[in-house]
């Protein structure tokens, strides 16, 4: 690959050959060094899940999804009440983070002035910024002291004002990305604002949308400091809304600083079980959303 | 069929809208502002003054818009036509900050005192780059009608109508058999003519339209140029053009804007051959701009 002859006035052929060498091998180290970075990233995943699998796995079972715990010294049982628990307390949290969060999100992105929608962005930052043992205190003395008694409601609570800014700011981020040249099309032909929004605007931008509101699920999903004093636990089925409940991140916690080798071992398997069941949502969402998309273009 | 279908449609499909006759002939007796006319004028812009904030886009402009006549807006990047091409369906009221001085009618009516859905279903618009709504061919050109509050049960109508703007817009026997695939899947002088064939779908009085061939090869632009000859016999054109070739083909007046200001406005024939400002002349033999 080396050069045998140049223009007189160029370098000399040796110099030349030299530092084609050396960007040549810049080149290599530097490509290598992105692939060994990227596969590092990709590997972190599979290494946790790995190691899930390896400790968790013989205790996922039949049992684990449909058992409650089993008294203290007693092997067995499950974890039903605590997948049923995180189930409610998402619902809750979308229930509360999903409505706000988009719709504040579009009022940034398509309303507002110049200072208002910098105060909201703002506000929202440091809200995201806030450490989820601090919306676990707030979420205690507005939802939990008033009533004397932790519940579902709370957790739920919490978990979606940690929604709320992260829904938000990706909503206005993506809609900020529709063209607006995409508006002015449907403005021209005398579409309010609102439809503008509804019907072009939103669904140019959905599938983004909608992953980030999974993400920002699967994110709080594993929260653990905001449930501790607000949804607490429960060793039982916690029916409605207004009683302590169980949920994965707490059972975790709880059964892995716990004494017994049995709790550890379940800890693991919930633990396997609480990501499965986020890789699950995501793969399913996305199945959907690229089904939809066909189902538009063909 | 399609006739008829349309017919049906704009008499009875949407709220009747009063359409009187303008008749006047305006002289207008400023200098190098507008011809006399025998042609009835669909739109009147007088003493307009338009403002991006503090900054003076455009300056007491008068233009007249001949009924079923193509106008041309010429000039050089950032002279104001696009600003002026907006106003006519006050799409300028996207853009905050914008202020307007002026009078603009159409068909005899104050726009600015319209409802301004109601005055943008009677002058459409089309854009420099084609920009299709993520839906399907179909969808696209029916959401104006949606829009406008034809009825989602009347599917047949709204085929129809569907099918008889996709005829206008000279895009239908290209796409009759792929109505519901995206309409990303079209080619860009396709998308262009989709954008065009959306807005004839609510059966606009004016279509403006804003440099609609700039992103278009030399083969669509040809199309679209043909498609502007045909639609003239039942819409008014205003077209925003930065190729002056093109002014001179398609237009039937055309007016030279400057630095925001209307230098000439005049029968497109006269305006390329004899045009009476030295400025006039200097841009369309290509000295700037």
């Amino acid at each position: 690959m080396s050069v045998t002859s140049l223009p007189a006035r160029g370098p000399s052929v040796k110099a030349f050959n030299a530092h084609l060498a050396w960007r040549k091998t810049v080149n290599v180290v530097m490509l290598s060094l992105t692939g060994v970075c990227a596969l590092i990233a990709v590997s972190a995943l599979f290494f946790i899940l790995g190691y899930l699998v390896y400790h968790g796995g013989r205790d996922v079972n039949w049992d684990f999804f449909t058992k409650l715990p089993t008294p203290v010294g007693e092997s067995g049982g499950g974890m039903a009440n605590a997948i049923v628990g995180s189930g409610k307390v998402l619902l809750l949290a979308a229930l509360i983070g999903v409505p706000i969060g988009l719709l504040g999100g579009i009022y940034l992105a398509e309303f507002g002035g110049a200072t208002v929608p910098f105060i909201v962005r703002y506000t929202a930052d440091l809200l995201n910024g806030v450490p989820s043992i601090v919306i676990g205190i707030f979420a205690y003395a507005v939802a939990v002291m008033p009533v004397h008694h932790f519940s579902t409601l709370a957790g739920g609570f919490a978990l979606g004002v940690m929604m709320i800014p992260i829904v938000l700011r990706s909503t206005e981020e993506y809609l900020h990305g529709v063209p607006r040249s995409m508006r002015e099309a449907s403005m021209a032909l005398g579409a309010s604002k609102w439809r503008t929004i509804m019907s072009v605007v939103l669904p140019a931008a959905s599938s983004a949308i909608m992953t980030a509101i999974l993400l920002a699920l699967a994110r709080v999903a594993g929260e653990t400091a905001p449930l501790l004093f607000t949804a607490f636990g429960n060793r039982f089925w916690s029916p409605g809304w207004k009683q302590p409940i169980a949920t994965l991140p707490v059972m975790i916690y709880t059964y892995a600083v716990g004494p017994y080798d049995d709790w550890h071992r379940q800890a693991w398997a919930a633990g396997l079980v609480l990501l499965a069941l986020v890789l699950l949502i995501n793969i399913i969402v996305r199945a959907i959303m690229s089904r939809g998309m066909s189902a538009q273009r063909s | 069929m399609h006739t008829s279908a349309k017919r049906d449609f704009g008499n009875s499909g949407l709220p009747g809208l009063p359409r009187p006759p303008v008749t006047e002939t305006l002289v207008n007796t400023q200098p190098g502002t507008a011809p006399a006319t025998s042609v009835p004028l669909r739109m009147q812009v007088r003493n307009l003054n338009f403002y991006y904030g503090k900054v003076h886009a455009l300056h007491n402009i008068n233009l007249n818009v001949a009924t079923n006549r193509v106008t041309a807006l010429i000039g050089p990047s950032g002279c104001g036509k696009s600003t002026l091409l907006r106003t006519l369906n006050r799409m300028h009221e996207t853009v905050r900050s914008s202020r307007l001085e002026g009078e603009i009618l159409l068909d005899g009516e104050d726009i600015l005192s319209q409802d301004v859905t109601r005055l943008r279903r009677r002058v459409g618009m089309v854009f420099q780059k084609p920009n299709p709504f993520p839906k399907s061919i179909f969808e696209n050109v029916a959401y104006g009608l949606r829009i406008n509050g034809l009825p989602a049960t009347q599917k047949g109508r709204l085929a129809d109508a569907v099918e008889h703007s996709l005829q206008r817009a000279a895009l239908w026997e290209e796409v009759k058999d792929q109505l519901h695939k995206s309409a990303y899947a079209l080619s860009g002088g396709q998308q262009q003519r989709l954008c065009i064939a959306r807005a004839l779908a609510v059966d606009p009085e004016v279509l403006l339209l804003d440099e609609p061939c700039s992103a278009l090869d030399p083969v669509n632009t040809a199309k679209v140029e043909e498609l502007l000859f045909h639609l003239k016999e039942n819409c008014t054109l205003v077209i925003v053009t930065h190729n002056m070739q093109q002014a001179a083909r398609v237009s039937d007046s055309t007016a030279f804007v400057l630095t925001g200001e209307l230098i000439e406005f005049r029968p497109t024939p006269q305006l390329f051959t004899t045009p009476s400002d030295a400025r006039t002349e200097a841009y369309i033999t290509g000295r700037f701009g």
